[in-house]
């Protein structure tokens, strides 16, 4: 069953499992664990983000492109879901039809951007969505009227998921069943579905294809897989599954603007964590994003712990400061692209359990196999 | 390259696409106006993209930390400046060149020291895997550009022009800002150093025939590796000089100049074809002029004008005006 739900990719790495499934249940038990709104704010960013970079894993971990445009996509589901709220009132059609047409739009540009430009090298295709995110950036802060401009839009959600909105009116374990709690479970059910969903994509036949493609573009043509074929739609698949991270974000802030979605520092975190967590593997965006964000939101306090420790040294001081965060996080990234170049993941699943000592006649071997 | 199979035509599109705007524009005075300033900012990014185009055609390397070298330049230029005031001060032209070239010098030298690290400790193991350098690089960028938040802040520091360099002159009713007349000498000069070297010199040669045939060239006895390091100090080196003229052509400086500069570089070198010198010149030219006329015409279109630029230019051309025959 439990196999059959991960598409026969399991962890293979009992580290890894296990580091997995406290996430899980961490995420999915986080209101009634942890009390307070901050950590409910970044469970949901973990989820977000965990959609958002397991659809840039299919791009670049699967099919080995590196696009700087997925940022667009992601803004498009934010911006389509912020939009339909904001002009047709708080309801669950609005959201559907927010949904609808950023799906649309993001289908219709990840197509023609992938049309016209994966055709030649990789060098150029990064680089020719480079500008095209820098325009959206400006169009998106342009269209004022549209999308707000600089300032964004903030909006209600549908009735069920506002705050107000009481389920029942004797709290559960002490936390009052409302309207976010609902939100909350909303984005974690969609982030379940989601990420089973990538994983049954990359392991079916057509994953397998993007790999090839990946590993040996020229051997994968001459095989007869239309390279092009597969490389445009992995990026709109990619492009889709972005969206709705998109949209998962609009719905938890209840806000879109061009800097929650479309700025270029999401873009770098992305590729930070699909590179340390682990490229082509789905589940290190999942391991990522959760060691990311929990330091971002987290880890920063003990930086200005050790900023305050070292003021004595200003240079030191000034590298440890909470500002300066991703410097580190530079660093470890280029560290994990030389030394792990399979990220957190592919380390995990790398180390081979220590043959028993000392060594037994062959047959029990393969009994203890047989058990495992 | 000789003379008889030289292709012509990417020549021709910068004067005609300023001919094309002219009946738009109406006056001719704000046209002359526009079009030396567009050739000017042309030029100054030319000198911007000059580094990476160089290292990208002779070393098959995209740096996508180019932006930070010239962030570095700029930062650097506020120092020197800083500490020159009494020079920028002054209203003669010459004192404030004196200012203007140590500013100059210095950026260069450190972008290039920097360069050295960054291509012995950055780019060097991922020779050859665009992969990883688009990965590599673009950490490399995030480094940098936190430590000049370290050193300089995380705030936004005035640059401004040397005193004699502030104003226009003025030719009939058009006006010429002196600033962009500097900025269009010294594009020049990269240039034509760029060309000389590349086509006139022993040095050059041993780098075109390394990128022919390394082995080859090695077995010869050269050392290729080291000639390529050096490739890569003056394409830092070239960015640092560009990163004090666009520091100084904004007036301002803010550490995420980089990231912003480098979109505008990528566009500049997928229209002049990756890697060629002469392309990179007319792409930035185009790319200049482009700029200013939309920002007259139609002032939000501006960064669009560049991306319908770029998509135009690949539609006649897949590969840029000039494609290195790779």
């Amino acid at each position: 069953m439990l196999n059959r739900l991960l598409s026969h990719d399991l962890p293979r790495s009992r580290v890894l499992a296990v580091l997995l499934v406290a996430i899980v249940l961490a995420l999915a038990l986080t209101p009634f664990l942890v009390p307070g709104v901050k950590a409910l704010n970044v469970a949901a960013k973990v989820l977000v983000f965990i959609v958002l970079v397991a659809s840039f894993d299919l791009l670049l971990g699967y099919t080995g492109i590196v696009s700087f445009a997925h940022t667009m996509f992601f803004g498009i589901g934010a911006y389509g879901v912020a939009i339909a709220l904001t002009r047709m009132g708080p309801s669950w059609t609005a959201l559907a039809v927010g949904i609808a047409c950023a799906l649309a739009m993001s289908f219709v540009l990840a197509l023609a951007i992938g049309l016209f430009s994966l055709r030649v090298r990789a060098i150029f295709f990064s680089m020719i969505t480079l500008a095209f995110a820098a325009a959206f950036q400006t169009l998106a802060s342009q269209l004022s009227e549209f999308t707000g401009g600089e300032d964004g839009l903030t909006f209600k959600v549908p009735p069920q998921l506002q705050p107000s909105f009481e389920l029942s009116s004797t709290p559960l374990f002490g936390v009052d069943l409302d309207g976010r709690l609902l939100a909350y479970y909303l984005l974690f059910v969609v982030a379940v579905v989601l990420v089973l969903a990538m994983l049954r994509i990359v392991n079916s036949p057509f994953g397998r294809v993007t790999q090839a493609i990946r590993e040996n573009e020229f051997r994968a043509e001459a095989i007869g897989y239309r390279v092009v074929v597969y490389r445009t739609t992995s990026a709109i698949l990619s492009a889709l599954f972005a969206t709705l991270a998109g949209a998962m974000l609009a719905i938890w802030l209840r806000y879109n603007g061009p800097d929650t979605s479309l700025s270029f520092e999401i873009m770098l975190d992305v590729l930070l964590i699909v590179v340390i967590g682990g490229m082509g593997t789905i589940y290190g965006a999942v391991i990522g994003s959760a060691l990311f964000v929990v330091a971002q939101s987290y880890l920063q306090d003990l930086l200005r712990l050790a900023s305050e420790a070292t003021s004595g040294l200003p240079w030191l001081s000034a590298l440890l400061s909470p500002d300066r965060w991703l410097l580190w996080l530079g660093l470890l990234f280029v560290l994990s692209v030389y030394y792990f170049p399979t990220g957190i993941v592919g380390k995990l699943r790398s180390i081979k359990p220590r043959p028993p000592q000392p060594r037994p006649p062959a047959g029990q071997v393969r009994q203890s196999a047989a058990l495992k | 390259m000789n003379k008889l199979d030289f292709d012509w035509k990417p020549l021709v599109l910068v004067p005609l696409l300023a001919l094309l705007v002219l009946p738009f524009i109406g006056s001719s005075s704000t046209w002359v106006t526009l079009t030396v300033a567009g050739l000017a900012m042309g030029m100054i990014i030319f000198i911007i993209a000059s580094g990476l185009t160089l290292v990208f055609g002779l070393m098959d390397v995209l740096n996508f930390g180019h932006g930070v070298f010239i962030a570095l330049g700029a930062f650097v230029a506020t120092s020197v400046l800083g500490a020159m005031a009494d020079y920028t001060a002054s209203g003669s032209l010459w004192t404030n060149l004196l200012a203007i070239l140590p500013a100059m010098v210095v950026a260069m030298l450190v972008a290039a020291a920097v360069g050295l690290a960054f291509e012995r400790f950055i780019v060097r193991p991922v020779y050859g895997n665009h992969l990883k350098q688009i990965l590599i690089t673009m950490g490399g960028m995030i480094i940098g550009e936190e430590l000049i938040k370290v050193i300089w802040g995380p705030l936004q520091i005035p640059l401004p022009l040397p005193e004699a360099l502030r104003g226009s002159y003025y030719l009939g009713d058009a006006a010429v800002q002196k600033y962009r007349l500097l900025a269009v000498v010294v594009g020049l000069l990269v240039f034509a150093m760029l060309l000389w070297t590349l086509t006139r010199t022993k040095i050059g040669l041993l780098i075109r025939a390394g990128v022919q045939d390394r082995e080859m060239v090695e077995s010869l006895g050269y050392r290729i590796s080291v000639l390529f390091v050096g490739v890569f100090v003056v394409g830092s080196a070239l960015a640092g000089l560009g990163g004090v003229m666009w520091g100084l052509y904004q007036q301002n400086v803010i550490p995420q100049m980089g990231a912003q500069v480098n979109v505008l570089i990528f566009i500049v070198l997928i229209i002049g074809g990756l890697g060629s010198t002469t392309g990179a010149l007319i792409g930035a030219l185009l790319v200049g002029l482009m700029a200013n006329y939309t920002g007259f015409l139609v002032p939000k279109a501006a960064l669009f004008s560049n991306i319908v630029l770029m998509m135009a230019i690949l539609l006649w051309r897949p590969q840029g005006v000039y494609a290195l025959s790779r």
